[in-house]
């Protein structure tokens, strides 16, 4: 059931948010976010009985009073929070979805990149995103999006204008600093790629401290014809964080993307991706792991959208599952009418590292063009006891084989991750849990 | 070094040893020959620590101390050595990553340091001549993609790194051409030593005419039924298993040795 009093509380902060300013916003801005409130009150949280939220109960959210997070003096901790940012050609940093101006890499000049600070965007000249923002993260039924619209303010804006290339990576960077009250907040990510551009993007969702928050994250991307995108997700919130992303990613004719998510902490966690190939002869690889412990819980929900022709799209997510912890594949595979000639490929492996791991795995083909290739795979397994003989009987302790095993599974989702910094520090992760004896000592 | 007194072990419920003894040497070459399914890759599994096999009755001592109390890689640690008839391919685990993350393992137990990446390269070098293992196999993951030769020469190799003292051999001329068969069974002559011995455990009499044992056994329904020297194995060769008496138990497995 829906809890009222959940909706009434988020009612209240927007009620809140809209009397703090006043007129500060275009019209179109107002109307959008006021739409999206009313869609929200309409849809309230999804339950269980929701098709597409059958194995993911929301309630703690809904129950949760959060307020907006307060701004937090980000050089406190200024050690936690550089540790997990790396060389980038530009990062901007915010902390409880505030912009952090000490922390970001910013305003240096980069040819053909528009890269501007959401809330000051909006401030200053909001009619710029009029005509992309709010256009494919659709909010009608989806009451987080709807949510995010309603509340944004922190985030990003990327245009990289057409046949620009840029290698370096571009880093937004979300860190939490929760305090005693729970709070929320909305962070919003819009990149356009024209044609033919080149961009790598990461996003992080990061925890710094424990406690309850909920980060309610929506990025929408548009990649233009023949554009190519690199594009990371890396969630590792704090263990009793709730966190819903919703990525939209929009292809234009022989635009090729790349997007990883890696989903490392949280409570509850919902990640949706979709990929909506509208034009012709795209091309989508969306991989994924999950590393579980405890009782967290991890929805990966996917949708790929074939809606043109000669569109290519790849699926492979990983899952590692400890404890108690419970995760979710949802793989839905749309191939429109006019996608003849699609070939569509997804795979879910998951590694249980415990008897009382959970994972529930999905796909779903819905494929009403004639003319196509669509296969999907899962496995659910355990590590191999004849690979773990195998390392044991060469002087591998226990514990160190079962991390070779475990480390091994898992790189084939951490190696062709593109950008070096982040890879070592995804590998690092990795070796921190699932530590090697041999290693102390010894680093190769 | 090795003693064996009235082994028995049973896997999910049946006896599979039933009262082995076996006494091994330093420096020595044994071969345990045997038809198929009288327990000659349970013995080389139970030496080795495999978990899924029962060990119901009697005991394993290992220079004197006993060898059933220890977890496989204390085993390995202490020298004892399974070729695998069988090697296992772990995809995503690299090589010469395994060797040298086994290698340093072994060190560490021993109360040696561990070697380097350079210092490990050179004794891989050396010990890659002796099995003549290509590089290219080194950057591929632990036996994936492999040939059944290349990873019968890969289990030698890591025989070859890991220096053990005691070697078990388990079938590794099965699945060989000639010339990987003398390729292996030179490799193994070259790691022989007065301080390490080796079981070479086949059920064909081919192998050693490469690896000449000092000792020959017939293993049968679990027990060892005959011993002797080099001359057994060509006894075996000519006349098969049926012409072993085994006593006090019918000759059920007439045949059973082609």
């Amino acid at each position: 059931m829906t809890s009222a009093a959940g909706i009434d509380s988020f009612v209240a902060d927007y009620a809140g948010l809209r009397a703090d300013r006043p007129g500060t916003e275009p019209g179109w801005l107002g109307r959008l976010r006021r739409d999206a409130m009313d869609r929200f009150r309409a849809l309230g949280f999804p339950t269980t009985r929701h098709e597409e939220w059958r194995s993911t109960n929301v309630a703690r959210i809904a129950r949760t009073a959060f307020v907006p997070a307060p701004r937090v003096e980000a050089a406190a901790a200024a050690d936690r929070l550089r540790e997990p940012l790396f060389a980038s050609a530009a990062r901007l940093v915010f902390v409880n979805g505030h912009f952090s101006p000490d922390l970001s890499v910013y305003g240096r000049a980069l040819p053909g990149v528009e890269l501007e600070e959401m809330a000051t965007l909006l401030g200053e000249a909001p009619d710029r995103l009029e005509r992309v923002l709010g256009r494919h993260a659709e909010y009608h039924d989806e009451a987080f999006t709807a949510l995010n619209t309603a509340f944004f303010e922190a985030g990003a804006f990327v245009r990289i204008s057409a046949g620009t290339v840029v290698d370096d990576p571009i880093h937004l960077v979300f860190f939490a600093s929760p305090g005693e009250r729970p709070v929320m907040t909305h962070p919003r990510t819009l990149v356009v790629l024209e044609p033919r551009s080149r961009a790598r993007i990461v996003e992080s969702y990061i925890g710094l401290d424990e406690g309850t928050y909920f980060c309610n994250a929506v990025s929408e991307f548009v990649v233009g014809a023949g554009a190519v995108l690199d594009h990371y997700t890396v969630q590792q919130e704090s263990e009793q964080a709730f966190h819903v992303g919703n990525l939209v990613i929009r292809q234009a004719d022989q635009s090729r993307v790349t997007s990883a998510s890696f989903a490392l902490g949280g409570s509850l966690v919902r990640n949706h991706v979709n990929a909506v190939l509208a034009g012709e002869g795209a091309e989508a690889h969306l991989n994924g792991l999950f590393m579980l412990r405890g009782t967290q819980h991890v929805d990966n929900h996917l949708r790929v959208d074939h809606i043109r022709p000669r569109g290519s799209s790849r699926e492979v997510y990983r899952g590692i599952l400890d404890d108690e912890a419970r995760g979710v594949f949802t793989g839905r595979i749309v191939v429109h009418p006019e996608a003849q000639k699609t070939d569509a490929k997804q795979t879910n492996r998951n590694l249980l590292l415990s008897e009382r791991a959970q994972i529930d795995t999905k796909p779903q083909l819905e494929i009403r063009a004639d003319d196509v290739k669509c296969t999907h795979g899962a496995t659910v397994g355990q590590i191999d006891p004849d690979a773990l003989f195998y390392l044991r009987a060469r002087g591998i302790d226990e514990r160190s084989a079962r991390s070779i095993l475990i480390r091994a599974f898992a790189r084939e989702s951490i190696e062709p991750v593109d950008v070096g910094a982040l890879r070592d520090w995804l590998e690092g992760i990795l070796a921190s849990r699932f530590p090697e004896t041999s290693e102390a000592g010894d680093p190769m | 070094m090795l003693e064996i007194r009235n082994l028995h072990a049973s896997v999910d419920g049946h006896e599979i040893l039933r009262g082995l003894d076996l006494t091994v040497r330093p420096g020595e070459v044994h071969s345990i020959m045997g038809p198929n399914g009288s327990g000659k890759s349970t013995l080389a599994q139970v030496l080795a620590g495999r978990e899924s096999y029962q060990v119901t009755e009697g005991r394993v001592l290992f220079d004197g101390r006993d060898l059933l109390e220890m977890p496989p890689e204390q085993r390995a640690c202490e020298g004892v050595f399974l070729a695998f008839q069988y090697p296992i391919e772990i995809p995503g685990v690299g090589t010469q990553y395994f060797l040298k993350t086994a290698l340093n393992a072994v060190r560490k137990y021993r109360g040696l340091p561990p070697l380097d990446a350079l210092e490990f390269l050179r004794v891989l070098k050396e010990k890659m001549e002796l099995v003549e293992m290509e590089d290219r196999l080194l950057v591929r993951a632990v036996n994936e993609g492999f040939s059944g030769g290349e990873k019968k020469r890969n289990e030698i190799l890591q025989m070859a790194v890991l220096e053990p003292r005691l070697a078990i051999l388990d079938e590794t001329d099965s699945g060989l051409d000639i010339d990987a068969l003398r390729i292996v069974a030179n490799g193994v002559n070259r790691l022989r030593h007065p301080d390490r011995a080796i079981i070479v455990i086949t059920h064909y009499q081919r192998l050693l005419e490469y690896i000449v044992p000092d000792y020959v056994h017939v293993l049968m329904d679990g027990r060892i039924v005959r011993s002797g020297t080099r001359e057994l194995a060509l006894q075996l060769e000519a006349r098969g298993y049926a012409g072993i008496e085994v006593p006090g138990e019918p000759a059920t497995l007439a045949g059973a040795g082609r």
